[in-house]
């Protein structure tokens, strides 16, 4: 089991019959940070909804050694933590300690070690002078931070993140920036922001129309103009 | 699945047409009420207000937690609607969401529509009205009030609803009444736990993030005694009917049997021979399946021939739309 | 309502019935789910006309016979409401169980009554679902305020249909992130109190209201700023042609006949 996850030939069309997925194969080992581009509607989101099971394709998803399926899934959601792109989706408790005890809590852990979750967490992301906050009132950067303490706290191997840099102004960009350079584990970002992949992910993976079209170092791919062109970047 | 079978969202044909009308124009009146109240008592802000309310009502419906095993439950919103906007607006934010579950989506029927607005909105709402009112006066704490007031407003309105339920269904002659009120009653005393934890939550976030919405000024103003008093009667005449219903069915059979006679379906009037009643028991009964089946034949036929009529005409009237 | 459904039933076609005015559409599925609510129990006869009407607009309408089964369906599940009217209705046995030293007595009335009442649930449906899928929202709003259903009310439910798509796309997507997050650990028990559960549930459903209430501010100033001053208005509908009239009343006509038909066939003269 040298792989983070391995995907192969997975498919996915969605109830209306759109293609979804067209094949996609994609490995990632342990320790890489990953960046996943493409443009609107390439399949970037639903690819990331197969990574914790949201959604089930054909083909096969295997993540640390367990395959994607429904005995398997709770598991594995607590080794894959999924950052959504909007953070008033992922905050949906009354205190800022509440929202990153939620795993935690769900996995059935004692109120000590609970306690002792969310407290690193939340100082992973800086936040831990906003314990008992109100989620619902802070600054959409303060809100990005709070979102990724909300998986780390369940302490997972490997970090999916959907769009982290969108709707920050610059500042709080650059230090979500930093913060994800800080962080050790394995990372799938999907993201536009193409500055975000140069400074931290040193591979990319290009979808186009479901598909994965280019995968390989960020530093061959992102200069490449004509190359991003052609796939609507 | 195995909580759902006894309806809430009761479906066309559960309910005879008297039972049906009846309850549409109670409902009516009931609106009619809460409209010009709305009229007086709140500004045009509200209407916008409203209709995104119902909306998320009726998203907030489809929120849900495990129960145990295979169970779950959600929400209904009466309570949580009238804590939020005051019951006359509640109840047309509840009639609403009623209403475009049976337009829509068929979740409820159109001709009983009126029973399920009268028993999910009115009904609901008035109760969770007379709920707070009443809690109001037991803790002068505001937090105690409406935490306490959201949980009971809740699980009363899904209770009293279901006996509403139950007594309609059983009065159409649709389920006994030793079996409809009780079963309906004993789901929905458990079902209604669910609806006021998730009222309480959704008071206690609203209640630390924007107090003002949970905490009117005009609160007194705004919910009278009269609704008290309706809300007083409607829950013992429920409460106390119910059991009384079910342990004397005869009596309810009663009822049942002089609103089945009104609605043409009282089973003495058209006294069917019992052995024919299904297919090749008797020939009268071939006969009538036969009689049934050339009168398909013939609206088949009639449809047909006017769609070959309109293929005929096709070219021509696609330029008459134009 | 299952997830994997597009939630909008509306289905995009042109047909005779997605023609038909809205206003006309509205009152004759009324009127036709009361005649049959109102044809007495067991009179088998009218049963398959009534299914044929409902399969012939089907076809008519382009949405096929196969599509209208497969929606109307899910009347089956309240079949096991009616159930106890099997053994409770007295009359000619039909057959004896016993079950846990009670024994039940099954009567033909009983069947008789239970079939009656879930074919006409189900054939009601089926009107239902023909109206929806050839009609647009907006022209069910037009049909309600031609049946002189209040301004207010018709605002309100409009403004809700409005927004039902994005707030139905935000609960999805908060009941996708809470499940991202239920995870469970080998020798630990998951899924915490019940009561946790339900008040984080509640949590969610505030959330989702919040956002509503912050969302209805600002429709709320996008409707002042395009000259809204408190009053509901709407545009008059065009009236209606007499050959709509017409058809109305055939309609009618046609349910008077199926109701009188029922009772010459209920035995009533």
């Amino acid at each position: 089991m040298s792989y983070v996850i391995r995907i192969k030939s997975l498919s996915y069309r969605y109830p209306d019959q759109q293609i979804g997925l067209n094949g996609v194969d994609l490995t990632i080992l342990p320790g890489e940070k990953v960046a996943l581009v493409g443009a609107n509607g390439a399949g970037k989101s639903t690819l990331i909804h197969h990574l914790n099971g949201i959604l089930i394709g054909e083909g096969d998803v295997n993540i640390l050694g367990m395959t994607v399926e429904k005995k398997n899934l709770k598991r594995i959601r607590g080794k894959v933590g999924v950052v959504f792109q909007n953070p008033d989706d992922q905050l949906f408790s009354s205190t800022v300690y509440e929202d990153v005890a939620y795993g935690p809590i769900y996995q059935g852990l004692n109120k000590q070690e609970v306690k002792k979750r969310v407290a690193e967490a939340l100082s992973m992301v800086g936040m831990q002078d906003y314990i008992d906050r109100n989620s619902y009132y802070l600054s959409i950067g303060e809100k990005k931070r709070v979102s990724i303490a909300t998986v780390l706290s369940m302490q997972p191997e490997f970090l999916v993140m959907d769009e982290p840099t969108s709707g920050l102004d610059p500042r709080a960009r650059r230090e979500l920036i930093n913060l994800l350079q800080q962080l050790p584990q394995t990372m799938l970002i999907a993201t536009h922001d193409l500055d975000l992949v140069e400074k931290i992910l040193p591979r990319t993976v290009i979808m186009y129309r479901g598909q994965v079209v280019v995968d390989g170092p960020t530093s061959q791919i992102i200069p490449d103009s004509n190359l991003l062109e052609n796939y609507g970047l | 699945m195995l909580l759902s079978p006894l309806p809430m969202h009761i479906p066309d044909g559960f309910l005879s047409v008297v039972v049906s009308v009846f309850f549409w124009l109670i409902s009516i009146g009931g609106i009619g009420f809460a409209l010009r109240k709305v009229n007086q008592v709140i500004g045009e802000r509200e209407v916008p207000l409203m209709g995104v309310l119902a909306a998320a009502i009726f998203a907030g419906q489809m929120l849900n937690f495990t129960v145990t095993g295979g169970t779950s439950g959600h929400l209904m919103g009466a309570a949580l609607a009238t804590i939020i906007v005051g019951p006359w607006a509640a109840i047309l934010v509840m009639t609403s969401v009623v209403s475009i579950q049976a337009l829509v989506f068929q979740d409820g029927g159109l001709l009983v529509l009126g029973a399920n607005i009268f028993n999910m909105g009115i009904l609901g709402v008035v109760l969770s009205a007379m709920v707070m009112q009443f809690i109001r006066k037991i803790f002068q704490n505001r937090k105690k009030y409406l935490l306490g007031g959201s949980f009971i407003a809740g699980w009363l309105s899904i209770f009293i609803a279901s006996l509403a339920a139950g007594l309609e269904l059983a009065i159409s002659g649709t389920s006994p009444v030793q079996i409809a009120v009780p079963a309906m009653a004993g789901i929905h005393a458990l079902i209604g736990i669910g609806e006021g934890l998730i009222t309480l939550g959704a008071v206690l976030f609203l209640y630390i993030n924007r107090p003002d919405l949970v905490t009117h000024p005009n609160e007194a103003k705004n919910a009278n005694s009269g609704i008290v008093v309706a809300g007083v009667i409607l829950t013992v005449l429920l409460a106390v009917l119910s059991p009384l219903a079910s342990s004397h069915p005869d009596g309810l059979e009663w009822v049942a049997e002089t609103a089945a006679f009104l609605n043409f379906a009282k089973e003495s009037t058209y006294q069917i021979i019992p052995d024919y009643l299904l297919p090749g028991l008797h020939n009268e009964a071939v006969a009538t399946i036969f009689a049934g089946l050339i009168g398909a034949v013939i609206v088949f036929g009639v449809i047909f021939v006017m769609m070959n009529q309109r293929k005929k005409q096709l070219p021509q009237r696609e330029t008459d739309f134009e | 309502m299952s997830n994997s459904q597009p939630l909008n039933p509306y289905i995009q076609l042109e047909s005779p019935a997605h023609r038909l005015d809205s206003r006309i559409k509205l009152s004759l599925v009324f009127v036709y789910i009361l005649t049959i609510n109102l044809i007495p129990h067991a009179v088998w006869v009218v049963f398959p006309i009534l299914f044929s009407v409902n399969l012939s607009l089907a076809v008519v309408s382009g949405i096929g016979i196969k599509k209208l089964l497969k929606r109307s369906l899910w009347v089956l599940p309240f079949v096991i409401a009616v159930f106890p009217l099997l053994f409770s209705i007295r009359g000619n046995t039909w057959f004896e169980i016993t079950l846990l030293g009670f024994s039940f007595t099954a009567s033909w009335e009983g069947l008789e009554r239970l079939l009656s009442i879930v074919l006409k649930a189900w054939f009601s449906i089926q009107a239902a679902i023909i109206l929806v899928s050839t009609t647009k929202f907006e022209g069910i709003l037009k049909g309600l305020r031609w049946m002189k259903i209040p301004k207010l009310l018709v605002a309100v439910i409009g403004l809700m249909w409005r927004y039902l798509f994005v707030l139905v796309a935000e609960a999805k997507r908060l009941l996708v992130a809470r499940s991202s997050r239920s995870s469970d650990l080998p020798d630990f028990h998951s899924g915490g109190s019940m009561i946790w559960r339900a008040q984080v549930t509640g949590y969610m459903a505030g959330n989702l209201l919040l956002r509503s209430i912050e969302r209805s501010d600002r429709v709320y100033m996008a409707m002042l700023s395009r000259g809204y001053d408190g009053e509901v208005r709407m545009d008059n509908d065009r009236v209606l042609s007499r050959k709509e009239i017409h058809i109305l009343l055939i309609g009618i006509l046609i349910c008077v006949c199926l109701f009188v038909l029922s009772l010459y066939f209920g035995g009533a003269f």
